[in-house]
C-alpha cells in the first residue's frame, strides 16, 4: 500500500463534516476577535498573564508539533528562544522591528538546520542528551561572549513595544502558528512525522525519507520558538543569559505539552491552561515549594496520565462510544 | 635567570598544575560517572536525578560533620548502604511499573526520563526547602600537600583515592564474583541473559541500587572540597553523563578513561586559554564525540 493510498483511506469523509467545520470556524474568528480585544479592557497584571500564557501556548505547540509526533523529545527549546531574545538584544535598536523580526527567523532558520542535520540520525536517549547539551553549550558561550567581549554580561532592550502590543504579536503568532500545524497535520509531512513516530525503521522502508521530513519539521517548529523569543525580548528591557536560557522554560514547555496531549497539534493548550495559573499561583504564594510540585506533576503525568488530558478524555470517550450499540 | 628559560620554567610549572589538577578532576569525574554507568548500562534507566541523589548525600555529609562532628569517611561508611537502599525503593516503587509498561527499550527510555526528571525536581524541591539557595562547604583536611613542586589540599587527595578504592572495588565486584558476572551478562545482552537462567529484572534492581550506592560514595567525597548548593545536582548529572557517553555505556574501562581525559581537558583549557570557557570545552567535547562516535570512545557497536 503506497503511502497517498493509505492517507486517502486514512481522511475521514468530507461531506458530512462540513457544517461543523463552518461552525468551528465561525467560533474561532468570534473567539478571536474576543481575544484581540482583551487589551482594551484587560489590566496590566491581566496582560502579563494572558502573555505568559500566549509564550507558552506557542512553546509548547511549536514543541510538539516535532516532539509530539515523532516522538524525539527535544530539551533544546530554550535554546532557540534564548537565540531569538538575543537577536532583539543586539539588534533591536538598530533596524526596524519587522526586519529584526525577520533576521531572528533567519538566524533561527540556519541555526536548526545546523542542529538538525548532526542531530537527528541519533536515536531517542541520545537526542535527549544532546538538546540539553546544546542548551548549556550555547549559554555557556553566549555568557564567555558578553563577559569577555562585550564587556557586560546583561543587556539592554529600550524598544517602545508595551505590553498590548506584544500581545497582539504573540497571539498573531499563534494563529500563524495552529494555520502551520494543521496543515502539517493534512499534508503528507504530517502523515510521514506521525509514521516516524509510530515505528521510524517501517516509515524509512515504506519510502518516507525520513531525514528531510524531521529536519523539516524541526525547522518549522524551531523558527516558532525563535520568534517568541524574539517578541518578548522588549518587555524583559534587561537581558541576560541566565534570563534568557533557563532550562527550566525547557522544562516547563515539555511538563504542559504532555499534561495537554502532545500527539495532536491542539492538545498542549489543554496543559498550558492549568500550568500556567498553577505556576504563577506557585511562584506568588510559595516560591519555596515549586520544584516539589514541578516534580509531583511530572510523575502525576508519566504514571497516571501518560497520554495527557487529552489523551485521557479520548480515551474514555471511546470507551463509552464502544460500550454503546452502534 | 635568562627570559626564555623562565619562561620555560614557567610553562613548566603550569603544565605540571594543570596535569595534576586534571587528574585529581578526572579522577573525581570518573568515580561521579561510574554509578551512572551501571544505572543506565545495566538497569537501562537514564536517571536524571542522579545528580540530586550526590547533593543529598553531601548534604548528609555537610550535616553530620557541622551538627555531630562525624568524619567524612564515617558517613561514606554510613551512605553506602543507606543509598543502596534508596536506590533500590526507587526503582522497587517508581521504575518497575515502568520497565512492566513499555512494549519496548525507546519507551522505557523516554518514560523513565520523565519520571526521573519528575523526581529530579521533587528532591531538589526538597532540598530547597531544607537548605536553602545558600552556598555551602566545610573544612575537613584542607591541609597543603607538596606534589611535584606545587601544592594541593589534603582533601583533594583523599578523594582521588576513594575514587580508586572505588573504581578498583567495582571492578573487582564485576569480574570476580558471580553475581558480578551476571550483571555484566545483563549489560550485553538481556535477553541471552534471561536464557541462560539469569534474572534479569532483579540483577537490573541490584545494579540499579549499586549505582545509587557509588553516587553516595561520590557526594560525601566531593563535599570534603567542593562549595556546592541544593540546585547544583544538574550539573554533575550533566558531567556524569558526558563521561558516560564518551566511554561508551557499559564500559567500565571506557569510564575510566573518559573521566580522567574530561578533567584533564578542562583543566588544560581553564589553565591555557580561559576559566570561563571550561564548562562549554567539556559541552563541546561532549557534543562532538555524540556526533562521531555515539557509541562512545571504547563503545562495542552503536545503536
Amino acid at each position: 500500500m503506497s503511502v497517498t493510498h493509505a492517507l486517502r483511506e486514512a481522511a475521514p469523509p468530507v461531506a458530512n463534516r462540513r457544517p461543523l467545520l463552518i461552525a468551528a470556524a465561525i467560533a474561532a474568528v468570534v473567539g478571536l476577535a474576543i481575544l484581540a480585544s482583551v487589551p482594551q479592557f484587560a489590566n496590566d497584571y491581566v496582560i502579563g498573564l494572558a502573555i505568559s500564557l500566549l509564550i507558552y501556548i506557542n512553546l509548547a505547540t511549536a514543541w510538539a508539533l516535532f516532539s509530539g509526533t515523532t516522538r524525539y523529545v527535544s530539551l533544546a527549546t530554550v535554546a532557540f528562544f534564548g537565540v531569538g531574545c538575543y537577536t532583539v538584544a543586539v539588534l533591536g535598536e538598530k533596524l526596524p522591528w519587522p526586519a529584526v523580526l525577520l533576521v531572528a527567523a533567519a538566524i533561527g532558520i540556519v541555526l536548526a538546520l545546523i542542529v538538525g542535520l548532526t542531530t537527528l540520525r541519533l536515536s531517542g536517549m541520545y537526542f535527549v542528551i544532546f538538546s540539553f547539551g546544546l542548551t548549556e553549550l550555547v549559554r555557556q558561550l553566549v555568557t564567555w561572549h558578553e563577559t569577555k567581549l562585550a564587556g557586560s554580561l546583561g543587556r539592554y532592550v529600550f524598544l517602545d513595544l508595551r505590553g498590548p502590543h506584544i500581545y497582539w504579536q504573540l497571539l498573531a503568532l499563534a494563529v500563524i502558528l495552529f494555520a502551520v500545524c494543521w496543515w502539517i497535520h493534512r499534508s503528507r509531512l504530517g502523515f510521514a512525522i506521525r509514521l516516524i513516530g509510530e515505528d521510524e525503521a517501517a516509515a524509512r522502508h515504506s519510502g518516507v525519507n525520513t531525514t528531510a521530513a524531521k529536519l523539516a519539521v524541526f525547522v518549522i517548529s524551531s523558527v516558532f520558538m525563535v520568534l517568541v523569543g524574539a517578541i518578548v525580548a522588549p518587555r524583559w528591557t534587561y537581558i541576560d543569559p541566565i534570563i534568557a536560557f533557563s532550562p527550566l522554560v525547557s522544562f516547563q514547555v515539555v511538563i504542559m505539552a504532555l499534561l495537554g496531549g502532545a500527539a495532536r497539534f491542539y492538545g498542549p493548550i489543554f496543559g498550558v491552561v492549568p500550568l500556567v495559573f498553577l505556576f504563577e499561583i506557585l511562584i506568588a504564594r510559595f516560591p519555596n515549594h515549586f520544584s516539589i510540585v514541578l516534580g509531583v506533576i511530572f510523575l502525576l503525568i508519566v504514571y497516571a496520565l501518560p497520554r495527557g488530558v487529552l489523551g485521557w478524555f479520548i480515551d474514555q470517550w471511546m470507551k463509552r462510544k464502544a460500550r454503546r450499540p452502534a | 635567570m635568562p627570559a626564555a628559560q623562565r619562561r620555560r620554567h614557567f610553562f613548566l610549572m603550569a603544565l605540571i598544575d594543570a596535569l595534576l589538577a586534571g587528574f585529581t578532576l578526572g579522577g573525581m569525574y570518573v568515580l561521579l560517572a561510574l554509578g551512572l554507568n551501571l544505572q543506565y548500562g545495566v538497569a537501562r534507566i537514564m536517571n536524571l536525578s542522579y545528580g540530586e541523589l550526590l547533593i543529598a548525600a553531601a548534604f548528609l555529609a555537610l550535616v553530620l560533620f557541622n551538627q555531630f562532628g562525624v568524619a567524612p569517611w564515617i558517613t561514606l561508611a554510613l551512605v553506602v548502604p543507606l543509598a543502596f537502599v534508596v536506590g533500590l525503593g526507587i526503582y522497587r516503587l517508581l521504575l518497575t511499573p515502568l520497565v512492566k509498561r513499555s512494549r519496548s527499550r525507546e519507551a522505557l527510555e523516554v518514560d523513565s526520563i520523565l519520571a526521573t526528571f519528575g523526581l529530579l525536581f521533587l528532591i531538589q524541591g526538597l532540598m530547597l526547602v531544607a537548605f536553602g539557595g545558600n552556598y555551602y562547604s566545610y573544612s575537613f583536611l584542607a591541609t597543603p600537600i607538596h606534589v611535584l613542586g606545587t601544592t594541593v589540599a589534603a582533601n583533594r587527595l583523599l578523594a582521588l583515592a576513594i575514587a580508586l578504592v572505588a573504581g578498583c572495588g567495582l571492578y573487582l565486584l564485576l569480574t570476580r564474583t558471580r553475581i558480578g558476572t551476571a550483571i555484566r551478562a545483563v549489560a550485553v545482552d538481556p535477553q541471552s541473559a534471561q536464557l541462560v537462567g539469569i534474572d534479569v529484572r532483579m540483577l537490573a534492581a541490584v545494579a540499579f541500587a549499586l549505582g545509587a550506592a557509588l553516587v553516595g560514595v561520590a557526594g560525601v567525597s566531593i563535599s570534603m572540597f567542593l562549595t556546592f548548593n541544593a540546585t547544583f545536582g544538574v550539573l554533575f548529572t550533566m558531567k556524569a553523563l558526558i563521561v558516560v557517553i564518551m566511554g561508551g555505556v557499559g564500559n567500565l574501562l571506557g569510564c575510566v578513561i573518559a573521566g580522567l581525559l574530561l578533567g584533564l581537558a578542562e583543566s588544560f583549557v581553564s589553565t591555557f586559554l580561559d576559566p570561563g570557557l571550561t564548562l562549554a570545552a567539556s559541552f563541546g567535547l561532549f557534543l562532538t564525540i555524540l556526533l562521531v562516535r555515539p557509541q562512545g570512545l571504547f563503545g562495542r557497536a552503536g545503536r
